[in-house]
């Protein structure tokens, strides 16, 4: 069975961490992704940089930018997470854009996925529609599953095509933003949770985008399976380095 | 072979939306609305009203004597650089904000190079009373003051673009943001036939007056509606698809697409997209574009800010592929000495976008009885401090 069914069996919230693979330096990738896991996260999103990051907010665009000036590819990358499986044994999901992809080739990606133990992946500009026409036999050929997101505006006619094509879990988008906004969340947000609950879909849904403390976390699994933080960890490896990823991690879930 | 968009928005391999489920309303709506909309007696006669009386339209198809007698051919340009705002860009920034009132938008954003999409956003905004905000790369706000300047009057806001290598496809990513961040009000004015569909369509459908305009005024002139060759320059492709539109199914009329190649093909400094890119995927639509082998988006590089972009509109991509269009790549020295010669032969000062197009006539040889027109994209105005800079003047 796949490790994110797996995980999405247990009967507790599950605490998900996104950081930019190659930042803050090349080779930190391992190190990030063990004491993660060691600290009690229970599923890790590694995000594969690029470029031009459309649905990301100033930090981690600015820690996709330092990755790539550190020679980040992803040849590379995989060949960082080529024994990762003899060490770690939660999920572990790539998030990327899809031209890096496109370039690697898609069948050459997924198989290299497979290989190394990746799980899924979450690819924002790659639509429902495409996925299902092109790259849906390839994916689960190499045993992946695809995350599609869904944010307050989808309309629920949409939510039901998503929620029947999704197999893991589904990505709630927690507001309308790109990452890293940290309002913290209101009654419009609560009103979306809520309503998205009601609709009772087969598929769980986990919560990102503007989840950065101990606080936000709550509310958002109030509502649902489980809740992933991106910018606000980068932001604490930033300042603080990759020694102190612990202390991040129990922060949160205190 | 249709060169025209299917219904799923492809030009043969080439277009289709691939964006974030954070735009897909929006973008839906747009996909379901923007032909209805258009074909509504009410929106053409507006638009119609607009280009005429506030744009200047119809702009001249002019036949250059002394330009005509130089290369041995019967060269006609059409003047673009007559419209308000100085460039083609204003037809489809008229069209587009009359597309926003009817979608129920009250705030409006756009990308800018140069400047020149941004003032022709800033100036229909003022028109319609619609709030403004333009994003600009922070290098490029350093290098165009002038036009940072007219936007300002027109009261937009001009919000820099810090990310990224802070030029022109950096300020597309905070366009492109900015309206996930504001999904309700807002409409994204694209300023080329880039970005996913329906864009590529709607802009090249409210460009296509160029090529609309030049059928009957060449039946006027020459007594036929088709040239031999139409010829524009390609940034993201939006007066090239204009001037295009109407000759791409006319099997007789020659397509030429002016490239920048900065300072040479295999400079490392270049925009040339056709030569240099591959297909991959770009502000959500797949194209050619300039990228390395691992898929990372490159700079482009083009002495003239509105060439200087790493894709090519989808459109011109099939047009590329299929071998319906010729794509010639023309460096920045080229340019500038054509732009020169415009000058001296016909008392013109053409924008250096448009310079390249011209640029084309020294190395690629016409019969003398060849019809060719080429498409003035823009007046130099904007430019005089890159002429001036250049020519030491
Ligand atoms: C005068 C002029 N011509 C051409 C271009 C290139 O854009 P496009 O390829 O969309 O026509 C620009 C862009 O700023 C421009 O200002």
């Amino acid at each position: 069975m796949n490790r994110i069914h797996q995980k999405l069996q247990s009967d507790k919230k599950l605490f998900s961490i996104y950081f930019t693979a190659g930042y803050p330096n090349l080779n930190d990738t391992v190190k990030i992704i063990q004491d993660l896991e060691s600290n009690g996260v229970d599923m890790i999103e590694i995000g594969l940089p690029f470029s031009d990051p459309l649905a990301d907010g100033p930090t981690i665009q600015a820690s996709s930018t330092q990755a790539l000036k550190n020679g980040m590819t992803t040849a590379i990358l995989f060949d960082q997470l080529k024994d990762i499986r003899s060490s770690v044994n939660i999920p572990l999901v790539i998030m990327g854009y899809f031209n890096p992809i496109l370039q690697y080739g898609v069948e050459a990606f997924c198989k290299k996925c497979q290989e190394v133990g990746i799980d899924g992946l979450i690819l924002p500009d790659l639509p429902l529609d495409v996925y299902q026409e092109q790259y849906e036999a390839i994916f689960k050929k190499y045993g992946l599953i695809n995350i599609f997101l869904i944010t307050p505006q989808t309309s629920d006619a949409r939510i039901a095509q998503i929620d029947a094509a999704s197999e893991g879990f589904i990505y709630m988008v927690s507001s309308a933003s790109v990452t890293g906004s940290s309002d913290g969340f209101g009654n419009v947000q609560e009103s979306y949770f809520k309503r998205i609950a009601k609709m009772e879909l087969n598929t769980p849904q986990i919560i990102g985008f503007g989840i950065s403390n101990s606080e936000t976390f709550q509310q958002a699994t109030k509502w649902a399976k489980g809740a992933i933080i991106g910018s606000a960890f980068i932001k604490h490896i930033t300042k603080n380095g990759t020694d102190s990823i612990g202390d991040f991690v129990k922060q949160i879930i205190k | 072979m249709n060169y025209n968009v299917d219904e799923k928005g492809y030009y043969g391999e080439f277009g289709g939306a691939f964006i974030p489920e954070m735009l897909y309303p929006n973008v839906e709506n747009l996909r379901q609305q923007y032909l209805k909309v258009m074909e509504e007696p009410s929106f053409k006669a507006e638009f119609d009203q607009l280009l005429k009386s506030y744009v200047g339209r119809p702009s001249p198809l002019f036949f250059a004597k002394r330009l005509s007698e130089k290369y041995n051919t019967k060269i006609y340009l059409k003047r673009e650089d007559l419209n308000h705002t100085g460039a083609h860009k204003v037809n489809n920034t008229i069209g587009q904000i009359l597309m926003a009132k009817r979608l129920g938008k009250t705030r409006i954003i756009a990308e800018t190079g140069a400047g020149q999409h941004g003032v022709a956003t800033a100036t229909v905004c003022a028109l319609m009373g619609m709030e403004c905000i333009v994003y600009m790369g922070e290098i490029d706000i350093a290098r165009q003051a002038p036009n940072v300047a007219r936007m300002k009057m027109l009261g937009a806001e001009v919000r820099p673009a810090l990310s990224g290598s802070r030029t022109l496809k950096d300020a597309t990513n905070e366009a492109i943001r900015d309206w996930i961040n504001n999904p309700v009000d807002t409409h994204y004015i694209i300023g080329s036939a880039i970005g996913p569909h329906p864009y590529p369509d709607m802009v090249t459908r409210f460009q296509s007056i160029i090529s609309e305009e030049i059928k009957w005024q060449l039946k006027e002139l020459e007594g036929k509606e088709n040239p031999d060759y139409v010829v524009a320059c390609v940034g993201g492709g939006s007066n090239a698809a204009g001037t295009f539109y109407h000759f791409l199914h006319e099997e007789e009329v020659g397509i030429i697409a002016v490239e920048a190649a900065g300072k040479g093909v295999d400079s490392g400094e270049s925009a040339a997209t056709s030569v240099l890119g591959k297909e991959g995927i770009i502000h959500g639509c797949k194209t050619l574009l300039m990228q390395t082998p691992d898929g990372q988006i490159t700079e482009p590089y083009s002495i003239s800010a509105g060439l200087d972009y790493p894709g090519v509109g989808p459109m011109h991509a099939h047009l590329y592929k299929t071998g319906r269009a010729e794509f010639i790549p023309i460096t920045d020295d080229a340019a500038m000495e054509a732009g020169m010669e415009l000058c001296k032969l016909e008392g013109i000062i053409p924008a250096i976008e448009s310079s390249h197009a011209f640029a084309i006539l020294k190395t690629r040889a016409f019969k003398p009885d060849d019809v060719v027109v080429i498409n003035l994209s823009g007046r130099g105005d904007k430019d005089l401090s890159t002429y001036i800079k250049y020519f030491e003047l």
